[in-house]
């Protein structure tokens, strides 16, 4: 029997585990498939990680190793290449590994921390020819990064997400062409530093409300037609134009890898495609916990880590038996207006007053010089300014534990307003 | 003469032939242009056996419709090839339609075809309650099933490798031969000689018999565009769900498939030519429009993968099954649209007799060796997981995560008699890439265990047909500096 069962091992896993540890659990277990841990941020090679969490400024496989290395100093268990086939409600788990074959564990408590994958073509029915040199952005940075082989000479990046920011700039250092980064909206979904340090850097043009209508090739690609959409995100004829590439590399989304999540049983929230989570980042199954990209996509690391901890530190309190008191209220966070979604998506107060909890969203749309506005009913209990919020960027507000303990509605909502001019 | 037969083609029709020849001792050659078995319009379907109601009465497609049902559930019962007798329904929302399907019914009854029954619209509704609800009235046919395309052409050709019969890939006939008492095949390969051929080269049978022969008949290839949709969909029907029957074809379809999958398709489109499969947006939006109509609430967004698919049809409304004019020993299996799937066994047999006449005079094999399909690692429950992983741990090392696919199960193909020589051919077999991560994670790893079974460099390891290259080199390929320390 283990205290804490973690699947995967990418930074929330380990970062989970790390903290549980900390907290005093003896007998934690990482699971991870892939034969080393790190997860995704083995292949992210670039540097910019770790700003907000250690201060400085680390590659993604150094990031890793940090954690890595302090989870080695305990007593945590990692089985590698080793996947996860079934969590059940009642919190056993059956694993196959290369090295002990078919296991069946349980566990006093478990925390999912599975990431995610990209969105691919068949998710977007991008029209045209499916000859080979079409691929996700992270499939390439695989190929490159990891493995050493280049993917292609000339590039089309379909979509403006991080991954595809990164590997426009990873295929430019690598000697390709990169043509030009064609996003169907009319803002970026990456983060602002990548659009400068990827694209600008390397004059790579930004089609903003554009999109790929036609993929040409027998064999490889031989090239794109891509044309500008309208509002509602039609191509508007007679804007086409054509760029002669053999490589299309996507970064049109990533989507939190839930299988095991909905074979759990556990709710899913269908805007964030993760579970519905408490502020502890307990599911609705009471043991089971989430953290990172599986309960939502991330832009930072570091947020991932701290979101593993949070998770990691609830999973000890409740095998210790300090969690979830029979008296605690819980209220709903109602994501309205441009605010897309909540994580969490519940409160639970236990009559704590000191302190604050972490909440954390997307907006819809770029907003310049707005207010995020929590309310309770028509009153409204906090506000916090921001300069600037886009889609790209996931933002935060802290919510003062002792404002919560006054709220009368069973729920509050999080809105955007415009700060009057 | 090199060999008694030389099939060209190894399509569901070439390998149905060549299953079947390979029960006679008899000396078969398969010529097939790609590197691969399945490779056109036998992958690239709507994946039904059907139950033989379209067809008209008395022709090729209607008879061999109905006795290819039988012959391939037979087929695919031995040969653990999936499939599954869920039945169909062709649904009416008029009037018209409604008289259409008793006529449906009609010819179903001229054609052989047992297990139909005209459902009212509530019946429908109450058997598949996702149904427009203006469904008027059903045709259900219970003998109607679902299969693994591409499984049921690589087993059939598997198990006629197994029993003797040759096979060349990337071998394109560039021209064909007349010579005393056969023909000389010149491919991209090398010459067959063989005192028969049977022209199976589906799109492409057309050029095959203008090689020999006067031309007879003309192909006129017709696209159809599809939408795979998640497992998650997979149960939104239960039946594969038609509407009536047009002039063109058996209209868009609600299926299924064997995967635990939904397939959405197909439309009827002119392609540039028999080799375009492209998708277009227009195509793909009459499609979820039209498949909507059949059931409104398709949650077309759980889309993973979209393709199209070539008809081989030809200006001849049947199947073109017949010895060529004035060319002894030169038979054309040609036209073979819907319903070719499931009348391909039917056809391979009604070619034995054909090349009988030719001559030939085949005796059965006394000894007969059976390849089945093997079992998914994702198919077996707990206790065979665990025996398995018991004796080899690398059925242990998940290979695939979306569809649980292991090393140990690609080693298998990789040491099959027929093994895969490129990522998709691997995904036919073992499932990788199906799910909906569609090989993002899994093909890197997929090429890494390709290139070191064949020793060559992930370079030379194709997508699919030999061609489709996925990486263009190395990244760092200067000379390493030597080390001085």
């Amino acid at each position: 029997m283990y205290d804490l069962i973690v699947v995967g091992g990418g930074p929330a896993g380990l970062a989970a585990a790390r903290a549980a540890a900390e907290e005093g659990l003896q007998k934690i277990l990482i699971a991870e498939r892939d034969g080393e841990p790190g997860g995704i941020l083995n292949q992210c090679i670039h540097n910019g990680f770790g700003l907000h969490y250690f201060k400085e400024e680390l590659t993604g496989p150094e990031y890793a190793l940090r954690f890595v290395r302090m989870i080695q100093k305990t007593q945590v268990e990692m089985k590698l290449d080793t996947m996860v086939l079934d969590v059940r409600p009642d919190l056993t788990v059956s694993m196959i590994g290369r090295a002990e074959g078919y296991q069946v564990h349980e566990a006093r408590s478990v925390v999912l921390a599975m990431g995610c994958r990209e969105r691919t073509r068949g998710a977007l029915a991008i029209p045209g020819a499916r000859p080979a040199g079409i691929l996700t952005a992270g499939t390439a940075q695989r190929y490159v990064n990891v493995e050493g082989y280049m993917v292609g000479r000339r590039v089309v990046i379909l979509g403006s997400g991080d991954i595809g920011l990164i590997m426009a700039r990873r295929m430019t250092l690598e000697g390709a062409k990169v043509l030009a980064c064609v996003e169907i909206m009319p803002y970026s979904g990456g983060l602002a530093r990548n659009i400068a340090q990827c694209l600008h850097d390397n004059d790579i043009p930004l089609y903003l409300s554009h999109t790929l209508v036609d993929i040409r090739g027998r064999d490889r690609v031989e090239g794109v037609t891509a044309a500008k959409v309208d509002d509602l995100k039609n191509p508007v004829p007679g804007t086409e134009f054509t760029l002669d590439c053999d490589t299309i590399l996507l970064s049109v989304g990533l989507i939190p890898e839930n299988e095991l999540t909905r074979k759990a049983g556990i709710s899913m929230d269908e805007r964030t495609r993760g579970a519905y989570v408490f502020d502890n980042m307990e599911t609705t199954t009471p043991g089971i916990f989430a953290c990172g990209n599986v309960v939502h996509v991330h832009d930072l690391v570091d947020y991932v880590t701290l979101e593993g901890e949070r998770a990691g530190r609830a999973a000890a309190a409740y095998v210790n038996g300090g969690c979830g008191s029979a008296d605690a209220r819980t209220i709903a966070l109602r994501a309205d207006g441009d605010v897309s979604y909540t994580v969490p998506q519940y409160l639970r107060l236990s009559g704590e007053d000191a302190g604050s909890v972490p909440v954390f969203f997307r907006v819809r749309r770029n907003i310049v010089e707005g207010t995020v506005v929590v309310r309770d009913g028509d009153e409204k209990v906090a506000a916090f300014t921001r300069k600037h919020m886009s889609p790209g960027e996931m933002e935060r507000i802290a919510l003062p534990l002792r404002l919560l303990g006054r709220v009368r509605a069973g729920e509050l909502s999080i809105t955007v307003e415009k700060v009057a001019s | 003469m090199d060999r008694d037969v030389a099939i060209i083609g190894c399509g569901i029709v070439g390998a149905a032939v060549a299953y079947e020849l390979a029960h006679c001792e008899l000396d078969v050659e398969v010529i097939e242009k790609e590197n691969d078995v399945a490779m056109g319009t036998s992958r690239a379907n709507s994946a039904i056996l059907h139950a033989g109601y379209d067809p008209a009465p008395g022709t090729l497609m209607a008879k061999l419709n109905v006795e290819g049902l039988e012959l391939a559930k037979k087929l695919c019962g031995e040969l653990n090839i999936p499939f599954r007798e869920c039945g169909s329904m062709v649904i009416a929302f008029t009037e018209e339609e409604v008289e259409e399907l008793k006529r449906l019914y009609e010819r179903g009854v001229q054609n052989g075809v047992s297990g139909m029954r005209l459902l009212s619209g509530r019946e429908a509704l109450k058997a598949e309650p996702n149904l427009n609800g203006e469904t008027r009235a059903a045709l259900l046919a219970l003998s109607a099933a679902i299969v693994s395309p591409w499984e049921y052409a690589l087993s059939l050709a598997e198990n006629a490798v197994a029993n003797g019969v040759k096979i060349r890939f990337d071998s394109e006939v560039t021209g064909i031969d007349r010579l005393e008492g056969g023909f000389a095949v010149h491919t991209a390969s090398g010459t067959v000689s063989a005192r028969c051929v049977v022209n199976a080269a589906g799109l492409n049978a057309e050029r095959i018999h203008n090689c020999v022969a006067a031309p007879s008949f003309s192909t006129l290839p017709d696209r159809g565009e599809y939408f795979l949709l998640d497992k998650s969909e997979g149960h939104c029907v239960e039946h594969v769900i038609f509407q009536c029957p047009t002039k063109v074809g058996k209209g868009t379809l609600v299926s299924p498939t064997v995967h635990g999958n939904l397939i959405v398709g197909p439309n009827n489109e002119t392609p540039r030519d028999a080799s375009d499969t492209a998708t277009t947006r227009q195509g793909l939006d009459d499609v979820a429009h039209m498949a909507k109509k059949s059931v409104p609430s398709l949650n077309i967004r759980e889309s993973i993968r979209n393709f199209a698919g070539v008809r081989a049809a030809t200006d001849v409304d049947d199947f073109i099954i017949r010895h060529v004019d004035d060319t002894p020993g030169f038979i054309d299996l040609a036209g073979v649209k819907s319903p070719g799937l499931t009348a391909a066994p039917a056809i391979a047999k009604m070619t034995v007799a054909l090349l009988r006449e030719c001559g030939l005079n085949p005796v059965e094999k006394a000894l007969w060796t059976t390849v089945p399909r093997p079992r998914r690692f994702s198919e077996m429950d707990a206790d065979e997981k665990r025996r398995l992983l018991a004796r080899d741990s690398s059925y242990g090392r998940v290979i695939c995560r979306c569809e649980t696919v292991t090393e140990g199960e690609i080693r298998d193909a990789l040491r099959s008699v027929i093994p895969p020589r490129s990522v998709d051919g691997v995904k036919r077999r073992c499932g990788t890439g199906m799910g909906r991560c569609q090989g993002g994670f899994c093909a890197p790893r997929v090429v890494d265990l390709l290139a070191r079974h064949y020793g060559v460099s992930p370079v030379r390891i194709p997508q699919d047909r030999s061609g489709m290259y996925l990486l263009t080199g190395e990244t760092k390929t200067g000379e390493a500096l030597e080390c001085t320390i």
